[in-house]
């Protein structure tokens, strides 16, 4: 049918020989009438081919070469799809004479137009790795050049490569690590997973231990190795200083907690736990908890075991998370009982304690089992419950299952051997039970601890031994070699009532069918029955039989897993896996960050070219400005980021019309260009923006404006200036933050700053800021108060008190800082604008300053002279702000629109008149002048 | 990264098996299929299984063991997510995801399977994109394909590639414009003997179903965001809305798609649907038990409780079970000791009950064993946390849709406890 001329036919054919190799069937005798038909028109065909090639191409070599010259025209074909396609399988025939072309194919795929035939690109290069390592430098080129690309559908796959080629080569990535950290909220998740492990790798080498300030403390340093712990001593003194680029990464991944990709939540969570303060590590717990109850449960138990341990007090809340529910395989619920045993500590143990109580009546007997275990091991770590679980135990020998017996006496022996005197009771009881357990392994438990303890039960310890010694020969190994413990034991001890009896059990012993049981009768008969030869050691026999034991550990199976990376396979298998990298230690001192610098221009472009999330968001992120003009910024005021994408989205329908790769590439340069724009609107931005704004500020930037309280002339060498900080006043919401600033510039010590007398209009109030006790001379200090003005503009007026000197001053805001700013959509906007109209609304028509007459000037202006945040708006003729007074809460809406030459209108609507039309008064000043 | 997948039913046979790299013999399986006998039960074949040269990382589903082999670290988790993918793509293509159907369809399958991975690393897992680039069989479809010998394969290029919105395909179009969202919530609750909540946890998802033309940019918020304590999201929601304003702002791909998974806070006290009066008692050296069991609805909120089903594993002393239910069927698996009993909807007035007797065997003794009672159930029209959402806007297009939201609570996958558990499913 292969040779037929019509596409069904070859398709029906195709179809059944792909079936064949998908049963694993093997269809290599018709590689020659297959191959014929790579050069077939229909798609499907080609596809089907595409797939028998990549399987049979290694083991017929020379057939598969005639078919290489289709592939090669299949590169320079128009349609990207189909170069793409024709790299893929290129690369992926196995055959070693063709490493030329294909390398020649990857570079040239390396610098396509098309992001989708780079990535293919990206992909090709560990294929061609594995065919033949030589090509290693040549490919390092190719992945260094990728590594720049700004496209996000690359970089995950480059970054693969990366890892696979040539993960030692960690400077390439100095130059990209911003863009890779800004691009990666967007990049498929599964190269978020690939990226995240390696920048914690990269982050590993390049930056300090932001817990090192800790590294001396209890918790041993898991970070790093001993002779770091000397020079962490020394750097004790010098407050840690994280690099910014450090937070810059920390900050970008902690959304994708959020991912529903269960492996990009555990990338993150390994890359908080091995990179972030302690104080950090905290905000991985839920998404953890999240992970457990997913599908793959099983899994991640195991991985995150070893956290549950480290961190306790982070998933103590979720503890009810881990409670075992009945439908659970036995494999889940041993793990979860092994968390439940982790987590315990002195406050939860008795719900976890009672909790457990319920498990030891479940049907799963192997459940029972380790519950009994895990309240052993809990008893161990939490003295003060020891006795509880002890008398637990113990009531559980009464219990008609004998398994649950058995295990209860087995961990209650080594509860026992913790502290014995105590609990002669117990031992007695257990004797009593010697008649009924069957269980060896409980048997031996219970003789060897009468042994042990021979001299708290001097009157039973015979007894046993007497019916041991009788039912000896039908015992288990296990038990014998106890019964010949405890004879020598009590020989020692108690040799007038016991000597017979040990020599019938040593005789006993003499004639087993076990050597083991033949030897230790015969060791122990020389060392303890003083003879001539052996006189020196029989001595000492005391010593040796009743030395003090060490109380065994009871530990978790789990232990020991932390020398790897977290969420890798190796951890999970607790042995290297093949093509493990290490994480390395974090470095004493951090290599230069300034590798990392780029150009300006190239940095703002990777923003500018994707980020779908950060759009639509009110505030992208911003940075700290100490990096200067490098730090990437997304800055951009989001109705302008919304209008950019619907831009590029228009594109993106014309570019799938047309399907030409032209329009792609005038995609990009379009992008670029409204990238210099941005570049642009960065820098404007930059000069207004006051140093102090951190980065967790929402309100729209400006410079705050200072007045004054107090001249220093009048205020003899003490003077004050407020501003108003525009922040959320945490101590209540009502009131509007002032933040002084205190300088002395006497020469004499400040003492006692604080505030009295507040003369107020009804209604307002005033929160004062903590008394300054000291002020020395020359210093400056700042404080925070809280004024409640009542929507109004009155003075606040008061006292201001130094130990020597009372200055009468006050504080009046300027309406525009009554407010403060609030999120609207255009629709929620436009709806409330209707609400307010007739006497609510003031418009005013006004000629711009020549200065102010673009968009970006009158956002600015505006925003200064008044705490209002901007609005997303469809036309750019208008601008509209949003914000709400502080304390009643009423709505205040302003709109700029522009028109020809300079005009524009300004409309306030507010509930308040007073506030809208003072608000006309000051945005008019602000906008004209 | 992954290098072999195989897919193995339930009786142990291989009838799928595709590899990515060079092929690795079949023989691997066989610490597989070790591991699987081993187990005692299908669920407990561990998921990680270590092998001289390979690492092998299985996953059931739908009674079918996905096998991937590996050879070089690779995070577990990823290559699981990675299967569950496969999984669901499957399911999306061919509405099951049973043997006979990937053997019906091994060619799409293959296809598909080309696509998802180069080289071992995936290349496109949105469905969005896949559907572009195969399309998925339908009746008509395959009947047309016959007759005119035309192809399932896409002649055109997936452009949802390159746009900024790589889950979503440009030049949708559909004459009726519908966005319906089902916000479903599962309780998980374990309630102890004497009727008091051990634990009790909601978890939520909100499934879309979004059929809209062109590119529209929605925004969903609700009356009280505050309830969702964790949250996580379909990649297309925007992070940054969320922190900011508890809004969902984001470009939905086409079709269905699970938009958003939530935990309520267990702060919030959970309201359990239902309550259970229960009386079981064996009596000591008679070979005689009694059983009796009363189900009622509780906090509601007039909302009918449907579909309830309820399941006990008895001890295993017991022979068989002569119950009477006052509504709906019970059967006793003398074998497995599982009594389930579908009671359907629950009147108020008249509330569903279920006595009688069990019979011992002779002489045994009075079992210790407490049985557990599993409870599934179904509440239409309610979310149980009282979710709600406030309203859904559509901006970057003129027409209007139609919108749609129902509520519903579910079972969740467990409620277990002491002496009784409860299981909503």
């Amino acid at each position: 049918m292969l040779d037929s001329n019509k596409d069904a036919l070859k398709l029906e054919a195709m179809k059944r020989i792909v079936a064949m190799i998908a049963r694993g069937k093997n269809a290599s005798d018709l590689f020659p009438a297959v191959v014929k038909n790579v050069a077939c028109k229909n798609i499907e065909v080609k596809k089907l081919v595409y797939v028998y090639l990549v399987r049979y191409a290694e083991e017929q070599q020379d057939l598969a070469l005639l078919s290489i010259s289709t592939f090669q025209r299949g590169l320079k074909d128009p349609n990207q799809l189909i170069r793409a396609s024709a790299l893929r399988v290129l690369s992926s025939i196995r055959v070693t004479i063709i490493v030329p072309i294909m390398m020649l194919a990857i570079k040239e795929a390396a610098s396509d137009m098309s992001p989708y035939v780079r990535k293919t690109a990206a992909h090709a290069i560990p294929k061609l790795y594995s065919l033949d390592p030589e090509q290693k430098d040549q490919l390092i080129e190719v992945i260094e050049k990728l590594l720049a690309d700004k496209t996000t559908l690359v970089a995950g796959s480059v970054v693969m490569a990366f890892e696979e080629v040539c993960p030692e080569r960690i400077d390439l990535i100095h130059k990209n690590y911003r863009k890779l950290c800004n691009l990666l909220i967007d990049v498929e998740e599964w190269g978020q997973v690939v990226i995240i492990n390696m920048l914690t790798r990269y982050a590993r080498t390049q930056f300090l231990n932001p817990n090192i300030n800790e590294g001396g403390g209890g918790d041993k340093t898991f970070y790093c190795s001993d002779e770091d712990e000397d020079e962490d001593e020394e750097k004790e003194k010098q407050p840690y200083v994280m690099d910014p680029d450090h937070r810059l990464l920390l900050r970008n991944t902690k959304p994708l907690l959020q991912s529903r990709n269960a492996a990009v939540v555990m990338a993150v969570a390994q890359l908080y736990f091995h990179l972030a303060p302690k104080a950090e590590v905290g905000v991985i717990a839920k998404a953890l908890v999240r992970l457990l109850r997913k599908i793959c449960q099983f899994i991640s138990i195991i991985l995150n075991n070893f956290l549950f341990r480290l961190l306790q007090g982070m998933f103590e809340p979720y503890l009810k998370s881990f409670y075992i529910r009945s439908t659970d395989p036995t494999q889940i619920k041993i793990l979860k009982l092994e968390v439940l045993t982790n987590l315990a500590n002195e406050t939860n143990i008795s719900t976890i304690l009672r909790e457990f109580q319920t498990y030891i009546k479940s049907m799963d007997k192997d459940f029972v089992a380790a519950t009994i275990q895990a309240i052993g091991r809990c008893a161990t770590n939490i003295g003060e419950v020891r006795d509880t679980c002890l008398n637990g135990l113990v009531q559980l020998l009464s219990n008609r299952d004998e398994l649950v017996v058995a295990e209860s006496v087995v961990v209650i022996k080594k509860l026992l051997q913790m502290q014995p005197e105590k609990h002669s009771d117990i031992i007695k009881h257990m004797a009593k039970l010697t008649d009924n357990i069957q269980v060896p392994m409980a048997r031996a438990s219970i003789l060897w601890l009468i042994g042990e303890y021979c001299e708290h039960v001097p009157k039973i310890a015979p007894d046993v031994l007497r019916k041991m010694a009788k039912s000896f020969t039908n015992e288990e190994d296990i038990v014998k070699l106890q019964i010949i413990n405890l004879a020598a034991k009590l020989y020692l001890t108690n040799s007038k009532q016991t000597k017979l009896l040990t020599q019938y059990v040593l005789n006993l012993a003499k004639y087993d069918q076990n050597y083991d049981i033949r030897d230790r009768a015969r060791f122990i008969r020389q060392l303890i029955v003083p003879t001539e030869k052996s006189g020196a050691l029989s001595k000492y026999a005391k010593k040796l039989f009743l030395a003090l034991k060490p109380a065994p550990v009871l530990e978790s199976p789990f232990k020991d897993r932390d020398h790897f990376q977290l969420g890798s396979l190796s951890h999970l298998l607790n042995a290297k896996a093949g093509g493990y990298q290490e994480l390395p230690d974090w470095p004493e001192s951090a290599p230069d960050p300034s590798v990392r610098n780029v150009e300006v221009k190239e940095s703002v472009r990777a923003v500018g070219t994707v980020t779908y999330r950060d759009t639509g968001a009110p505030r992208a992120q911003q940075t700290e400005g100490s990096r200067g003009c490098s730090f990437p910024r997304a800055v951009e005021q989001s109705s302008e980021d919304d209008r950019k994408r619907d831009r590029k989205i228009k594109e993106q329908k014309s570019n799938s019309e047309s399907e030409s790769d032209e329009d792609s590439e005038s995609e990009s340069s379009q992008s670029e260009s409204s990238d210099t724009e941005s570049e642009v609107e960065v820098k404007k931005k930059k000069k207004v923006r006051h140093p102090d704004v951190s980065f967790q500020t929402i309100a729209p930037s400006s410079a705050l404006k200072n007045y004054e309280l107090l001249h220093r002339i009048t205020g003899e060498g003490l003077s004050v200036e407020y501003c108003f900080s525009r922040q959320a006043f945490s101590p209540d919401a009502n009131m509007v933050a002032v933040q002084m600033h205190f300088t002395n510039n006497a020469t004499s010590d400040t003492k006692n700053l604080h505030i009295e007398d507040v003369k107020l209009q009804s209604g307002m109030r005033v929160k004062e800021f903590a008394e300054i006790e000291l002020l020395p001379a020359g210093e400056a200090t700042t404080a925070v108060m809280g004024v409640d003005f009542c929507d109004s503009t009155q003075a606040a007026n008061f006292q201001l008190c130094t130990h020597t000197r009372k200055f009468f001053v006050s504080i009046q805001p300027p309406v525009g800082e009554l407010m403060r700013p609030v999120f609207l959509t255009e629709n929620e906007f436009k709806k409330e604008q209707s609400q307010l109209m007739g006497m609510n609304e003031i418009s005013e028509n006004l000629t711009l300053d020549a200065k102010c007459r673009n968009e970006h000037a009158i956002v600015q202006r505006v925003t200064t002279a008044a705490n209002l945040s901007r609005v997303p708006c469809g036309s750019d003729k208008e601008c509209r702000f949003a914000g709400k007074t502080v304390t009643s809460g009423s709505l205040v809406l302003a709109t700029v629109a522009t028109k020809d030459e300079g005009a524009a209108q300004l409309t306030v609507n507010c509930e308040k008149m007073v506030i809208g039309t003072m608000l006309v008064k000051d945005l008019l000043l602000a906008l004209t002048q | 990264m992954i290098h072999s997948l195989f897919l193995v039913n339930a009786s142990g046979d291989i009838f799928l098996e595709k590899h990515w790299k060079s092929v690795v013999s079949r023989s691997v399986c066989d610490y597989f299929f070790e591991a699987q006998e081993r187990a005692t039960e299908p669920e407990n074949v561990p998921p990680v299984i270590s092998t001289p040269h390979h690492y092998l990382i299985s996953v059931l589903r739908h009674r079918i063991y996905f096998v991937a082999v590996i050879q070089s670290e690779v995070p577990p988790l990823f290559v699981i997510e990675f299967l569950h993918r496969v999984v669901d793509t499957f399911q999306d293509y061919f509405g099951v995801c049973t043997e006979a159907a990937i053997k019906d369809n091994v060619v799409v399958v293959y296809e598909l399977l080309e696509e998802m991975l180069d080289n071992g690393f995936p290349l496109a897992t949105e469905s969005n994109i896949l559907k572009e680039l195969i399309k998925p069989p339908t009746i008509l479809r395959t009947m047309v394909n016959t007759i005119t010998g035309s192809t399932n394969v896409g002649e055109q290029l997936p452009t949802g590639q390159l746009s900024v919105v790589p889950w979503r395909r440009t030049g949708v179009k559909y004459t009726n414009n519908e966005a319906y969202f089902d916000v479903v919530e599962e309780i998980d609750a374990i309630i102890d003997k004497s009727g008091s909540t051990i634990t009790a946890e909601i978890q939520g998802v909100i499934d879309a179903c979004v059929k809209l033309t062109g590119m529209p940019d929605l925004t969903l918020s609700f009356m009280n965001p505050r309830l969702l304590d964790d949250v996580s999201f379909h990649p297309c929601v925007r992070f940054k809305r969320w922190e900011a304003e508890r809004i969902l702002s984001f470009i939905p791909p086409d079709g269905n798609f699970r938009l958003l998974s939530y935990h309520v806070s267990s702060q919030n006290l959970v309201a359990i649907p239902v309550y259970v009066k229960h009386n079981i008692t064996f009596r000591e050296g008679s070979s005689q038990g009694r059983f009796d069991l009363t189900l009622g609805p509780k906090q509601t909120m007039g909302k009918a409780v449907e579909a309830v089903l309820v399941s006990s594993q008895l001890p295993r002393g017991v022979l068989n079970a002569n119950l009477n239910p006052s509504q709906g069927t019970y059967t006793f698996d003398p074998v497995t000791k599982l009594l389930t009993w579908d009671v359907g909807k629950i009147n108020p007035q008249k509330l569903p009950s279920l006595k009688g007797t069990m019979s011992l065997q002779a002489g045994a003794s009075k079992p210790d064993e407490n049985p557990t009672i599993n409870i599934q159930l179904k509440i239409q029209q309610m979310a149980i946390s009282g979710l709600k959402v406030n309203r859904l806007d559509m901006y970057g297009e003129k027409y209007k849709p139609f919108k749609g939201i129902k509520y519903m609570t579910k079972a969740g996958k467990s409620v277990s406890s002491y002496l009784f558990e409860f299981l909503f499913i």
